[in-house]
C-alpha cells in the first residue's frame, strides 16, 4: 500500500477549496441570467411548435380551401374541416375549422401535406385555461378572425 | 447608571440581532442567487428590500403548534434557550473602545460559554419534538460539536497565549495602529498565525451550522432537521439566533484576528471598521456556503481528527515554544 502523503493532502485540498470559491466569486460578478418571465420574455425559437393557427391573405381571409388532406393526414384524427363553394369563386371556402389539441401531437403532418400552406404551426407557448372545451374545441376561424380584428 | 447603561445595551443588542437576521437572509438569499447568477429577491419593494418585512409579517401570523406526541415543555424551550445567550453574547462584543456593555475580564470565556449553548437547544429541540428528522439532527449537532470544539479551543488557547489576555478590548488595543498589527500578521510571535485563523474559520462555520457543515439541518436529507416541527415564530427565533451565532462567530474572528475597530491604515478607528470588517467576513460565510457541498459526517470528523487537531495542537506548541525562547 502506498502511504500518503498527508501534508501534501491537506494543502492541496486547501488549495482546490480556494480554487472552487474563485469559480464562484467570478459567477458572482456576472451578470444574472434570469429573465423575469412575467414582464420580460424570450423569443421563441422559431422551431417551436404549438397548435395550428390560419396564415391569412392579403385580404385576410383563409387560404383553406377545405380539400380535407389535412384531416386524412391527421394520425390522431383532430381535426374537423367543414367547407362550401361561394358563388363566383373556383376554389371552396373553409366555414369551420376545429382543432383537437388536446389529442393532438404536434406532429407536423397536416402543416406539411397542406397544399395552400394554410396552416402554421402558432408560437403560444402560455397558454392557460380553467375550461377544456378551450383546448379541446380551437375554433381557428374564430381565431382568424379575432386576429384581423386586432390588427 | 450602570443598570439603565446595561439595558439600553441588550436593548440595543436585541433590535441589532433582529435587524441583522432580516437583512442577513436578504444577504444570504441576493448573494446565493448572484453566486448562481440568479437575481435573487425582486418581487417585494425596490431590489427585494422588503422581503424580510413579508417574511416576518408571514413568520409572525403563523399558529405556533406543538406536534401531538412531543415533549412539550422542551419543545417550547428549546427556542427560549437558543435566543438569550446569543443576545447576551452582544454584551461582550466591544464594538468600539467605548461601544462595549460589559467589559468583562474574562470576556473571551464567557463569549464561548455563550455561543456554545446553541448545541444544547438545538438538541433539544431535535429530540423533543419526536420527528425522525428532529431525532437525526440532534445526533448529529451533538457529534459535530464534539468534532470542531476541540481545535476550536486550541486555536484559541494558542491566541490567548500571544495576547496574554481575556480581555476583548485589551485583545483589540493591542493590534492598535495598522494592518500589519494585527494578530492575523502576528508572525514574530508565531508563523503559523494565519493557518490558526484558518482553522478557527472552519471551526465557526461548523458551530454556527453553516454549509459545508450544516449536516444538523440538511435540508435535502432531513427537511429542516431539529426546526422540522417548528412553525412560526419557533422557527424564526431559531433563525434568527443562526444569523445571530454567525454575526458573533465573525466578531470573534474580527476581534482575535483582525484588529476589532483599528483601521487597517492606521487613521480613524471606529465602530465603522468593525462593522466593515465583520460583514466582509460575513460575506465570506455566504461564499463559502454556496461555494460547496455538504460535507458528511465522517467528512467533518476526519478532519477534525486528522487535520484540525494536529495542526492546532503544532501551532499551540510552536507558539509556547516561541514565547519561551524570545
Amino acid at each position: 500500500m502506498k502511504k500518503k502523503n498527508i501534508l501534501k493532502d491537506v494543502i492541496g485540498g486547501f488549495y482546490s477549496l480556494l480554487v472552487g470559491m474563485s469559480i464562484t466569486l467570478k459567477e458572482f460578478f456576472r451578470k444574472p441570467v434570469t429573465v423575469h418571465y412575467p414582464r420580460e420574455s424570450i423569443k421563441m425559437s422559431p422551431r417551436y411548435r404549438s397548435h395550428i393557427i390560419f396564415t391569412a391573405d392579403e385580404d385576410g381571409s383563409s387560404k383553406c380551401i377545405a380539400c380535407n388532406l389535412c384531416v386524412k393526414a391527421c394520425p390522431t384524427e383532430c381535426i374537423i374541416v367543414e367547407g362550401e363553394k361561394k358563388e363566383g369563386e373556383k376554389k371552396k371556402s373553409v366555414t369551420e375549422y376545429e382543432l383537437d389539441f388536446t389529442k393532438c401531437t404536434l406532429c407536423g403532418a397536416c402543416v406539411e401535406v397542406c397544399p395552400t400552406d394554410a396552416i402554421v404551426f402558432s408560437k403560444r407557448y402560455n397558454l392557460a385555461s380553467t375550461d377544456k372545451k378551450d383546448f379541446s374545441r380551437i375554433d381557428l376561424c374564430k381565431d382568424l378572425k379575432e386576429r384581423n380584428q386586432k390588427k | 447608571m450602570e443598570p439603565v447603561r446595561l439595558l439600553l445595551f441588550l436593548l440595543g443588542a436585541a433590535t441589532f440581532v433582529g435587524l441583522n437576521a432580516a437583512y442577513l437572509v436578504w444577504v444570504e438569499r441576493k448573494g446565493a442567487g448572484r453566486f448562481q447568477r440568479r437575481a435573487g429577491p425582486t418581487e417585494v419593494g425596490y431590489a427585494g428590500l422588503l422581503q424580510p418585512v413579508a417574511d416576518a409579517i408571514k413568520l409572525m401570523s403563523k399558529q405556533l403548534i406543538v406536534p401531538p406526541g412531543a415533549d412539550r415543555m422542551l419543545f417550547r424551550l428549546a427556542p427560549v434557550i437558543m435566543m438569550p445567550p446569543a443576545i447576551m453574547a452582544f454584551a461582550i462584543l466591544p464594538f468600539s473602545d467605548s461601544l462595549v456593555a460589559a467589559d468583562l475580564n474574562v470576556g473571551l470565556i464567557a463569549l464561548f460559554a455563550f455561543s456554545s449553548f446553541n448545541v444544547i437547544a438545538v438538541m433539544l429541540a431535535g429530540w423533543s419534538s419526536r420527528n425522525k428528522y428532529g431525532i437525526i439532527s440532534a445526533a448529529r449537532v451533538v457529534s459535530q460539536n464534539v468534532a470542531y470544539e476541540i481545535p476550536m479551543m486550541l486555536v484559541i488557547v494558542t491566541m490567548i497565549m500571544l495576547t496574554g489576555t481575556l480581555n476583548l478590548t485589551e485583545i483589540v488595543n493591542q493590534q492598535a495602529g495598522a494592518f500589519w498589527n494585527w494578530n492575523l500578521f502576528n508572525f514574530a510571535a508565531n508563523p503559523l498565525v494565519p493557518v490558526t485563523f484558518i482553522i478557527f474559520f472552519i471551526c465557526m462555520l461548523s458551530e454556527t451550522n453553516r454549509a459545508p457543515f450544516d449536516m444538523a439541518e440538511a435540508e435535502s436529507e432531513l427537511v429542516a432537521g431539529a426546526y422540522t416541527e417548528y412553525a412560526g415564530m419557533g422557527f424564526g427565533v431559531f433563525f434568527m439566533a443562526e444569523y445571530a451565532n454567525i454575526v458573533i462567530g465573525s466578531a470573534i474572528a474580527v476581534i482575535l484576528f483582525l484588529g476589532g475597530w483599528h483601521s487597517p491604515i492606521g487613521i480613524f478607528p471606529g465602530v465603522v471598521w468593525f462593522l466593515v470588517k465583520l460583514y466582509l467576513l460575513i460575506f465570506v460565510v455566504i461564499w463559502v456556503r454556496w461555494t460547496f457541498p455538504r460535507t458528511q459526517f465522517y467528512g467533518l470528523l476526519n478532519l477534525s481528527w486528522k487535520v484540525l487537531i494536529p495542526i492546532s495542537l503544532f501551532t499551540l506548541l510552536l507558539s509556547s515554544v516561541m514565547i519561551k525562547l524570545f
